[in-house]
């Protein structure tokens, strides 16, 4: 038997990456901030959201948001209490939102009415690293209560992040929590990477954060 | 653990790809699988026999070269290769590194097939 080989050179991914290329470009022609958020299951990415959601539309932006779970419409309920159009997408098994649900759950919304749109991903530090939602900020949220060493040990989503967020940082920090090593890992594994320490109870870093994104958004 | 869904579009691309070689065997798929790609070689091996069960794919092997980081340090004006994924700092000079050149690749290199067949396009 002869056999022969048959160079492909084909991204396993690529039907992805090339829905998410369009997406890219949708949300540029809409002139909206997309932003996905990726962390751990319990960090906090509702809470972190709700307040973003809410404050931003008090000060007169337009927002909106998507969130994936695998079951329930919970987190959805949670962010439409902030008055912005909020839809919930339920994976049903799979551990990651890809460009494909993005692309049917924005069926409908005309992009260019908005200023912001956040997508919170499912809670899971590894697959979602792999899939390009056409967003143009990737934040990665760290809570106190997970560890220092969470970057180190995720480093590959840590790696494709844009920012970082520490939730949960409230006055009375957990024992034995370091704070100053959490700066070093996320630095370790993403040099150079934007970090807001922040805790929705006390308010601490959100003034920072939404300085951030309204930077953004002014150079879309 | 997304190594299912992985399985399942290299399926797709390769059989598509097979449509000039009607009635060839695959007998090895090849990946490129960077060390940031987020897939760990055994899942994809033990995903991999009941994902190809009943397609063309079905009795192939699966051959994974793994791909270290590559990242690119200013002050040594050279691409680096990192020993792992825990520092991102140039082995050599010890700076921090921001420009990765390599390491994120998830991709099919080529395929083997037998060549009992002529080509048809």
């Amino acid at each position: 038997m002869t056999t022969r080989i048959v160079e492909l050179r084909r991204g396993i991914l690529k039907k992805n990456d090339e829905l998410a290329a369009v997406l890219r470009e949708r949300y540029a022609a809409g002139g909206v901030l997309v932003l996905n958020l990726v962390s751990s299951p319990g960090t906090g990415k509702t809470a972190f959201l709700e307040w973003t959601l809410t404050e931003l539309r008090k000060r007169g932006a337009r927002v909106a948001a998507l969130v994936g779970d695998l079951e329930t419409d919970n987190d959805a309920r949670r962010l439409a209490a902030s008055g912005a159009p909020v839809r919930q997408i339920n994976t049903h098994g799979i551990c990651h939102l890809d460009a494909e649900m993005i692309d049917k759950h924005l069926n409908g919304w005309e992009l260019g009415s908005l200023d912001y749109l956040f997508i919170e991903n499912v809670g899971n530090l590894v697959c979602p690293s792999s899939y390009d939602l056409g967003e143009a900020i990737r934040v990665v949220l760290l809570s106190v209560t997970e560890g220092e060493d969470k970057p180190l040990k995720y480093p590959t989503m840590f790696n494709s992040a844009d920012a970082a967020v520490n939730t949960k940082m409230d006055p009375a920090l957990p024992r034995g929590f370091d704070r100053e090593l959490a700066l070093k890992n996320i630095n370790e594994i993403r040099p150079g990477i934007r970090i807001f320490e922040t805790s929705v109870k006390s308010g601490l870093g959100l003034e920072e954060w939404l300085g951030y994104l309204e930077e953004k958004r002014a150079v879309l | 653990m997304h190594e299912l869904s992985i399985i399942a579009s290299i399926v797709d691309t390769v059989t598509e790809s097979l449509a000039p070689y009607k009635g060839a065997r695959i007998l090895e798929v090849r990946l490129r699988v960077g060390a940031l790609a987020s897939v760990v070689e055994d899942s994809l091996q033990f995903c991999y026999g009941i994902a190809t069960e009943g397609t063309a794919l079905q009795g192939s092997k699966l051959v994974v070269h793994a791909l270290p980081v590559v990242m690119h340090c200013v002050p040594c004006d050279a691409d680096v290769e990192l020993e792992g994924v825990q520092s991102f700092r140039c082995p050599q000079c010890g700076e921090p590194c921001f420009d990765l050149r390599q390491g994120r690749e998830l991709e099919i290199e080529a395929i083997e097939i037998d060549d009992m067949v002529e080509e048809t396009a």
